[in-house]
């Protein structure tokens, strides 16, 4: 294990380096890439790695970075990937495609927000294009989280029961441009950790085609099977958690990251780096006597139902910081979690941070002081944090 | 005139042993891209090869899951995506030290419109990959409509009194990349096409392989005369068949007579160009000027440009 100080964008690429290697005695690693800001330092990491039986495609654009994932991974390899924003937009089509053939490559996204009006910054709106598609999705609070998250993602991804793509998640320049320290394993510890990458359908010898037409019944069998495996990949999860602790002795972050949540009245509700900045902001009003905790959803699909369930139990204010916007709706994870709460509870939806505005403690003080005043849950309301 | 019998297609003991077209599938009578499956399977005897397939007609020839008409693995993929998806294949292939021929079969749309940009680039890597376009010169698929592939002349659901563009000059643009090879296939010279098959199937590198493949449905044409359209396309210049090493050493493969007749006949067994009524006299200069290009690409003696059409 060695300590470096490094970005969230070069552990993301390290991390897919190191399965890359681990997967050199099977069919190798094989990964298209396209440079997007902030996702770029991420890409330029992985062409600069030495990966045996590997070989990174600098490709035309994300559509054939998906692509060339595609068929690497429809011909047994393991496949990475990295973008954001528009970049993400424009692989819309193949990432469709890499879930319903059930591939599992996984992709880290850094976060910035869909463009025009052009703006690089933070906002969830680009990964969250893939919410309904079959990926497995994470968002990551720190750097160590982001290069464990993405070992786990191949982990889980190619696990037999789920065999689907994941996508790791990070605030985009927050994360991705941030160093700190992150403890990096050795190879061998890597190689321990995943076992060598199996798709079972892939083009091999036996004479069958990937990706025909269907009769309505048997994509909808196809569908059912994939939504059961999503649904099997939370206690596959759990199982990574436990042999991730036995082999690098320390344990990777649960699906929902809960920080003083069990005895709160009052909940903060956020995904990626604001959740980090909530749990200051309970420290502090901890201080002061109120009884706030802040829940982190870290793993967005599945999405961790019962255990938002269990931590909302009991509370009776929630609000719910959305780093983007459903337009017409309001926050897409204020959307999905509402109905988790106690019947009348109010759970009050703020976007916050959206296109990358700089959320503080003092913002999300004042959203509580709000929440607190509320009597009944209103619209969400779009906070500006410039 | 060159123009070497047609063989038998029978399955003999020279093909592979499982078709990679295998019968019973949909495509129509007098489909093209049947027949260039077919002497696929020959040339590709009982090598491993893998198949890639943008959306496109060809992708509903493989039918319906859990079957397939085609004998060997396969991937179908997103419209624009062959080459990146083939890349990924080849890639593997090559990782692992296989001799599989990765194959990514594609139609005009998919390879002239919204595949180009990612063929290019494929071809600009020189990815390891056999791609065969099979030009029907429209979307077949959606039911017909006007590719950058259509001619001039020819009407289509988008362009119901007939397109008044030229066709794009793919071989132009494949040969621009400087790739091992790029050739274009007669159907009706079955010596040529397996020639270069068998050529292109061992060639490291990409490959790109241009067929001008008739669909009855889109032409209106009968599905009997398919492979005599092809024949009449060679003869009258229109379509030209030739070969391109490495981007610079052009061979010509046929020689045409450039008749009117050929050409005549040609435009008036397709209904397709009958609402236009584009003739003959209309397309002859275009067809002029690519020979004229071609025979100074292929370093031949050029004849005057009058002379070409009695020559
Ligand atoms: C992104 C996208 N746009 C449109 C389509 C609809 N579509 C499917 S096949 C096709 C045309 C295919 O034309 P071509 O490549 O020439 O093959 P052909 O059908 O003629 O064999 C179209 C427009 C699609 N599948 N994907
Ligand atoms: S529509 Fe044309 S290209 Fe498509 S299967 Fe029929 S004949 Fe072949
Ligand atoms: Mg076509």
């Amino acid at each position: 294990m060695s300590v470096e100080l490094i970005s969230a964008n070069h552990a993301a690429a390290l991390a897919a380096t190191l399965a890359g290697r681990a997967n050199r005695t099977a069919r190798g690693f094989c990964s298209g890439v396209y440079p997007i800001t902030p996702t770029t330092e991420c890409m330029e990491y992985l062409c600069g790695q030495e990966i045996e039986k590997g070989k990174v495609v600098r490709v035309d654009s994300e559509h054939s970075a998906m692509g060339v994932c595609i068929g690497a991974s429809s011909a047994g390899a393991r496949s990475f990937t990295a973008t954001s924003s528009n970049g993400l937009a424009y692989m819309l089509e193949n990432c469709v495609a890499a879930a319903s053939y059930r591939l599992p490559i996984v992709m880290a996204v850094s976060n910035r927000t869909l463009g025009p009006p052009w703006n690089i910054w933070a906002d969830h709106g680009d990964s969250l294009l893939l919410r309904d598609l079959g990926w497995l999705q994470f968002y990551c609070a720190d750097n160590q989280e982001v290069f464990d998250t993405v070992l786990c993602a191949f982990k889980l991804a190619e696990d037999p029961r789920v065999l689907m793509p994941a996508v790791s998640c990070m605030d985009g320049f927050i994360l991705s441009h941030t160093m700190a320290q992150v403890e990096i394993p050795e190879q061998k510890l890597v190689d321990h950790f995943l076992p060598t990458t199996k798709v079972p359908h892939r083009l091999n010898q036996s004479a069958h085609t990937l990706g025909q037409l269907e009769i309505p019944q048997q994509a909808v069998a196809h569908r059912t099977q994939h939504h059961q495996a999503m649904s099997a990949a939370l206690p596959v999860y759990t199982e990574i958690q436990d042999s991730f602790e036995e082999i690098f002795g320390r344990r990777v972050a649960d699906p929902v990251v809960a920080y003083h949540a069990d005895d709160a009245d009052t909940l903060i509700v956020s995904m990626g780096t604001i959740g980090a900045t909530a749990e200051r902001v309970v420290d502090q009003l901890r201080e002061q006597g109120q009884r706030v905790g802040s829940i982190r959803v870290r793993m967005f699909r599945p999405m961790p139902e019962n255990d938002l369930r269990k931590y909302f139990a009991g509370t009776k204010r929630i609000a719910v910081l959305d780093r983007n916007i459903s337009l017409g709706f309001g926050g897409v994870l204020w959307g999905e979690i509402r109905g988790f709460a106690d019947p009348g509870a109010i759970v009050q939806g703020y976007m916050v941070g959206v296109a990358g505005g700089d959320v503080r403690r003092e913002h999300i003080i004042n959203l509580l002081t709000d929440l607190q005043q509320c009597q009944t849950e209103t619209v969400p309301k779009i906070v500006e944090v410039a | 005139m060159n123009e070497p019998a047609l063989h038998g297609m029978a399955q003999t003991r020279k093909d592979r042993s499982a078709p990679v077209l295998r019968p019973g599938n949909t495509n129509c009578g007098g489909c093209g891209m049947s027949n260039l499956l077919q002497m696929l399977s020959r040339a590709a005897e009982n090598n491993d090869i893998k198949i890639v397939i943008p959306a496109c007609c060809a992708a509903i020839t493989t039918g319906m899951f859990p079957e397939s008409s085609i004998s060997v693995p396969t991937i179908l993929t997103t419209f624009a995506a062959g080459a990146s998806v083939a890349t990924g294949v080849a890639s593997v292939a090559q990782l692992n030290n296989e001799e599989t021929r990765v194959i990514c079969l594609a139609g005009d749309g998919g390879t002239y419109d919204i595949g180009m940009g990612t063929l290019s680039a494929a071809a600009e890597r020189n990815e390891d990959i056999l791609y065969i376009c099979y030009d029907n010169e429209i979307y077949g698929n959606t039911g017909g409509q006007r590719s950058s592939a259509t001619p001039t002349g020819a009407s289509t659901t988008t362009t119901l009194g007939g397109k008044s563009e030229v066709k794009k000059d793919i071989m132009g643009i494949m040969a621009a990349h400087h790739i091992p090879y790029a050739a274009s296939i007669s159907l009706a010279h079955a010596d040529d096409t397996l020639r270069k098959l068998r050529f292109a199937l061992n060639v490291k590198g990409f490959r790109f392989l241009h067929v001008l493949s008739p669909c009855p449905t889109g032409w209106k044409s009968e599905p009997a005369v398919s492979i005599e359209l092809v024949r009449l396309a060679v003869r009258s210049g229109l379509f030209p068949v030739f070969e391109v090493f490495d981007g610079d050493h052009y061979t010509i493969n046929i020689e045409p007579d450039f008749s009117s007749e050929a050409l005549l006949m040609y435009l008036s067994l397709q209904r397709r160009f009958r609402k236009s009524g584009v003739t003959e006299e209309a397309i002859r200069p275009n067809i002029e000027r690519y020979w004229h290009q071609l025979r100074a690409m292929s370093g031949r003696i050029m004849p005057a440009i009058r002379d070409i059409k009695t020559g």
